[in-house]
């Protein structure tokens, strides 16, 4: 059976779910052949042979934590060139650097990409991703038609199945090529964890937008979020205005969300939002404004005032909870 | 010191507008005004702040697109890029990122460039990937996705706010940039900027200028092939009821019904 390069993110040895989704995408499609990279590489390899991974090569180096991007595209392309023959695709994770990372080692391969697929099935032709495309209001079905199909998929696009595999470590050897140390990484400076899911993973999503009307407010969101372990998402404007941080930003130019329920509150929805959330599952708006587009995507709509009926829901999670 | 920026912009479907595909699959580009894509507007402003620092810098704007690209040079023109150029050929119909980096790369190279600066993502099709794959194919480094941008002594330098850590991040000139919409509010072309831009010079390329084989390019020449494209079936509003007082209590009975609590 054809083999499937998977590669892993993780962040000192702890495996992020999204990866564990690609397996369960990447067995449609042939053995998965895991690539983890960096500090605490090796520890990876029990989840990942929990979900599927046939085998997990591994690769230590200090250019992986002090270059930008390319080092890790040098280590997936020997991981391809290590293969008895060429793999039926590389799978990588839809975060900015993955992009990044698919990208420069599409080119290398004479590969064509397809970003941000949202479902991958095996087809006649190689696999058939699907894509959403205009801020989610057309489904697409496309394939790469030439080289290695190099694919990278949206966070929560699959199911994470426990499918008990070997996960036998391997080292890979890794040459850098003289564009790995590029570009110098100077200073790294770790988002400070909240304690909440993280936004492009999360099951449940509380945004706030213009609506909140001021940082100190979105105390309101944070609130509901956490009676429900949801992550908290602001729209752009609420950014804009300085009440909340860009990495929670969703929306064109922030995340994209997919998750089960998203409750928008005090967003209007305008169109660079609702590229950001339109996918998901169960949508619910709080607004003040009767004629706000967002009550037209809203599965449940409240026309009210967030700051009342939101303090009061998370009132009512905590007394059903108990 | 002198300084070669070139930016590189894209003329887009006006996201406000009604977006969809041609019968060939491609971006339908007919029946949806255009403009510079919002993101790259991004890229010119931190180009012209680069260059209002430095003697002698010229800002050149690169497109590739149809007739109405024009458009997009224009504008950033007429924010203050000194002269463009735009990359014309009925055979580039279809390309994909491919296709359009090799053009890009091609005539990044002919023109000569210290620095290319582009935006984030095009607001079409929404990859992200471009910067990434002109660094790989000019073989300089890549120093992308930054909300803060300086040049200095032939080094480029910025904050690349990732998913889980910020980073400071450097490299040597040449280098191909992307700056987020982070990076600072693009400025409004002023009537003296639009009435100047009409005078700058705008050279038009096509594929025999820059040497390229119309099979490397276009759709026959992209390296993915969209089969289907279908319009999601628009979200259906549900039931909106208006806070009487028990706003927050119906919605967790809603919640509950749905299995969310």
């Amino acid at each position: 059976m054809a083999e499937v390069v998977v590669y892993v993110d993780h962040v000192g040895g702890a495996v992020r779910k999204p990866t564990l989704e690609l397996l369960t995408l990447a067995r449609r499609l042939g053995d998965p052949v895991a690539v983890a990279l960096g500090e605490g590489a090796a520890e990876t390899a029990g989840v990942l042979a929990e979900h599927g991974a046939v085998r997990v090569l591994t690769a230590q180096a200090p250019e992986f934590a002090d270059y930008l991007v390319v080092p890790k595209v040098d280590a997936l392309h020997a991981a391809c060139q290590s293969l008895a023959q060429p793999p039926a695709a590389v799978l990588v994770p839809s975060s900015a650097e993955g992009k990044e990372i698919a990208a420069r080692l599409a080119v290398r391969t004479g590969s064509g990409i397809i970003t941000d697929a949202i479902d991958i099935e095996a087809g006649d032709l190689g696999p058939v991703a699907t894509q959403a495309a205009f801020a989610a209001s057309y489904t697409t079905k496309s394939r790469i038609t030439h080289g290695i199909p190099v694919i990278t998929v949206k966070a929560n696009s699959a199911p994470v199945q426990p499918a008990p595999a070997p996960g036998t470590v391997e080292t890979l050897t890794v040459t850098f090529t003289p564009a790995a140390t590029g570009t110098r990484i100077v200073s790294r400076t770790p988002r400070q964890s909240t304690g909440r899911p993280e936004l492009t993973e999360a099951a449940i999503v509380v945004s706030g937008g213009r609506g909140v009307n001021g940082a100190e407010n979105f105390a309101v969101i944070e609130a509901l979020a956490d009676s429900l372990g949801a992550a908290v998402g602001a729209s752009r404007a609420a950014v804009d205005a300085g009440w909340y941080p860009h990495t929670n930003q969703v929306g064109q130019t922030g995340k994209s969300v997919s998750p089960q329920l998203y409750i928008a509150s005090g967003i209007s929805g305008a169109i660079q939002h609702r590229a950001g959330m339109q996918t998901s599952k169960t949508i619910i708006a709080v607004n003040k404004d009767p004629e706000a587009p967002i009550f037209d995507l809203a599965d449940y709509g409240i026309i009210g005032d967030l700051h009342t009926v939101l303090p009061q829901l998370t009132q009512e999670v905590h007394t059903r909870k108990n | 010191m002198s300084l070669r920026i070139v930016v590189c912009v894209k003329f887009v479907p006006d996201a406000s507008g009604d977006r969809g595909f041609a019968d060939d699959l491609t971006v339908d580009r007919e029946g949806v005004d255009g403009l510079l894509s919002e993101l790259d507007e991004y890229a010119v402003e931190q180009a012209l702040q680069i260059a209002g620092g430095v003697e002698g810098c010229e800002v050149t704007v690169v497109t590739v697109g149809p007739g109405d690209a024009k458009d997009a040079l224009r504008k950033a023109l007429s924010m203050g890029a000194d002269k463009a150029v735009h990359v014309e050929d009925e055979a580039l119909h279809g390309s994909d990122v491919m296709g359009t980096s090799l053009v890009l790369a091609r005539v990044v190279e002919r023109a000569g460039f210290d620095l290319v600066i582009a935006g984030m993502a095009s607001t079409d099709g929404t990859m992200g990937v471009l910067p990434a794959v002109l660094a790989e194919r000019l073989g300089v480094p890549q120093v992308t996705l930054l909300s803060r941008v300086k040049v200095e002594g032939g080094v480029v330098s910025g904050r690349r706010d990732g998913d889980s850590a910020s980073e400071e991040v450097e490299a040597s000139l040449p280098a191909v940039v992307s700056v987020t919409d982070q990076s600072g509010e693009a400025r409004y072309p002023s009537f003296k900027g639009i009435m100047a831009a009409k005078k700058k010079p705008v050279d038009s390329l096509d594929l025999r200028d820059l040497e390229l084989d119309a099979a490397e390019v276009g759709l026959a020449g992209a390296w993915t092939a969209v089969d289907s494209a279908v319009k999601r079936p628009a979200r259906t509003a549900g039931t909106v009821v208006k806070d009487e007082g028990e706003g927050g209590r119906q919605l967790a009975e809603y919640l509950a019904t749905q299995k969310f609590i």
